[in-house]
């Protein structure tokens, strides 16, 4: 019986030859995240291993991007906390704000060249699933899971089922990869790919940027799944000899192949010409609704950037709306980009200047609002039209506040218009 | 080991940003979290819940976000078990790692009403409503399961067994 691409680097992980879904498996590691929520009391339970040094100084990450630059005072002890963590255990991968590589976790990873393909990774955070985009298993764990894969470098999995996804034409623009995967929640739901993989292939995946690649694994998550994964094309390799050139160079890395008798629960078929804009209504990503098929909805707030939708094509999608335009009066559009890297290159293109005349703030690159941290948090009845990737209650502020998740040319549409709409152009 | 309580009975797709709202994650003290668990769907849930208490909701429980503060939370809060039809994977993993018992019985989570007196019986994996005395069979705990809980999570545990450093 074959396997998929997700139980080959599971299988290769655990130094087996084969592996079937349900299996219960240990494996090595080869990077292991938190952030500056997860990691505190993952530093904790740390202690209480009895191991004092991590298993891999380069294969600890760690990235204060929650509340940071610090919101209150207790934040600011949480990432003291952390600081001190990293520097006592030599840790390599420590990104201090304001650094040139510092910026949202999943975002800065891929740019650091600290992903490469056939890796496998575990995160303490759900949306580390990004990375599989290059093709890596990667998946989120919480801070036990964590503390315990730093002391010993390896964890515990149970072996996925997978749903094929396969791919055909391409998008037509402005249709882009959030538009794809809030149309693929709404048809599976937010249960539909629980304990699963998502394994996307078919001749439409070439047409897909590696921009577009990111925010699709990214919100695996939101169907339930354990991983989305990517096949590994030239585009791919591409990005890591740009981001991971020694470790391209060296060839330290793997590309995996599905086998053809590979053995999937479900295989979806889905024609990227016919996905259309989608917004996702509160309070489930799999509210999914098309642009133009709803009554008009009043914002209050805009949000472009977060893990899913702040690199630079989503940057320069905003920009080309905006451009020459006005944010709507009695909307505040607030842009994020999503690393430090990512804010310099809209510096060096012009298009802080496009957001700062059209009307709209740009913060330092954070998660900020999207968990309803700082920086953008909503009032009682506001409603925001936002690129992030959930619009859970509460999840951006007031209990009764309201989050529809959008692309980033349907958000900036809708900062100058005052309502979700799509763009004219 | 038995649960013994009354059950707090909520609907599908729980998620962690209600289960614990972000806006109280600058910290990670479970008294403290567990001063605001399940604050954003139910606001009495704190002031009601007493030692022995369990939840009991539709599928897909604990969906969102990684922070095993929300298990945390719902631990420190006192509640014993939570049944569901089905659990999100990340909570799944993190109520096992820090010793919160999780039961999945999709016939139980629907037959249990809110308020009900509920016993669990992790050993055998029956779960009984006191109050209108139907039951019904979920999976027991494994054993090693069982010793995580027994040692209030995984790090109990792995000390305990001595199998540190591996
Ligand atoms: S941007 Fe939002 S979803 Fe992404 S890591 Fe930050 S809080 Fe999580």
């Amino acid at each position: 019986m074959g396997m998929t691409m997700t139980q080959k680097i599971l299988a290769n992980h655990a130094g087996l030859d084969h592996v079937n879904a349900g299996q219960l498996i240990e494996a090595d590691l080869d990077l292991v995240l938190g952030n500056d929520i997860t990691t505190p009391p993952a530093v904790k339970e740390f202690a209480k291993t009895g191991i004092n040094e991590v298993f891999d100084r380069n294969k600890v990450a760690i990235v204060p991007d929650h509340f940071t630059p610090n919101k209150d005072i207790k934040s600011a002890e949480q990432c003291k906390m952390i600081r001190e963590f990293a520097r006592d255990k030599g840790i390599v991968n420590y990104f201090e704000q304001g650094e040139p590589g510092m910026g949202i976790e999943h975002v800065i990873l891929p740019e650091n060249g600290l992903v490469v393909p056939g890796a496998a990774i575990i995160g303490a955070d759900s949306h580390t699933c990004t990375y599989g985009a290059l093709g890596a298993f990667a998946t989120g764990v919480g801070s036990t899971d964590m503390a315990c894969a730093m002391a010993t470098g390896k964890t515990w999995f149970r072996i996925p089922e997978a749903i094929s996804f396969v791919l055909k034409n391409s998008l037509r623009s402005p249709v882009s990869g959030k538009d794809l995967i809030l149309h693929i929640i709404g048809m599976i739901g937010v249960d539909g790919a629980l304990y699963k993989s998502m394994e996307f292939s078919g001749e439409g995946v070439a047409s897909l940027t590696m921009d577009d690649r990111f925010t699709i694994a990214n919100m695996a998550i939101e169907a339930g799944a354990k991983n989305g994964i990517f096949p590994v094309d030239e585009r791919t390799l591409d990005y890591i000899s740009e981001y991971a050139t020694e470790r391209y160079d060296a060839g330290d890395y793997k590309v995996y192949e599905a086998d053809d008798d590979a053995v999937y629960e479900r295989v979806i078929e889905i024609d990227l010409a016919e996905v259309k804009l989608t917004v996702a209504f509160p309070h489930l990503p799999e509210n999914a609704k098309v642009v133009g098929t709803f009554d008009r909805v009043n914002i209050d707030q805009a949000v472009i950037g977060s893990c899913t939708n702040g690199r630079v094509s989503d940057m320069r999608e905003a920009a080309r709306i905006l451009k020459g335009k006005r944010v709507a009066k009695g909307v505040r559009c607030i842009i994020l980009p999503g690393s430090q890297r990512v804010y310099l290159q809209c510096l060096r293109e012009g298009l802080l200047e496009i957001f700062v005349e059209a009307g709209a703030v740009v913060s330092a690159p954070t998660c900020g609002p999207c968990l309803g941290g700082h920086m953008g948090i909503l009032a009682s009845g506001e409603k925001c039209v936002s690129t992030t990737n959930r619009n859970f209650v509460g999840r951006m502020g007031h209990v009764d506040s309201e989050v529809y998740l959008a692309s980033p040319v349907v958000a900036a549409a809708s900062a100058i218009n005052g309502y979700i709409c799509a763009p004219d152009k | 080991m038995k649960a013994k309580g009354k059950v707090f009975k909520y609907g599908a797709n729980v998620d962690t940003d209600v289960i614990i709202p972000a806006r109280y994650l600058n910290q990670s003290d479970p008294q403290e979290l567990a001063k605001h668990c399940m604050e954003d769907i139910d606001n009495t849930f704190v002031d009601r819940v007493s030692k022995g208490d369990m939840i009991v909701s539709g599928p897909n429980f604990g969906c969102g976000s990684s922070r095993e503060h929300a298990p945390v939370a719902i631990k420190a809060s006192g509640i014993s078990c939570v049944i569901a039809p089905s659990f999100a994977r990340i909570f799944f993993r993190n109520s096992i790692n820090i010793g919160l018992p999780i039961m999945e019985c999709a016939q139980a989570a629907e037959g249990i009403g809110d308020g009900h007196e509920v016993e669990a019986d992790f050993d055998t994996g029956l779960i009984t409503d006191l109050t209108t005395g139907e039951s019904w069979q979920a999976q027991p705990f494994p054993d090693f399961i069982k010793k995580i809980i027994e040692k209030d999570g995984l790090l109990g545990y792995i000390a305990d067994e001595n199998v540190q450093g591996r």
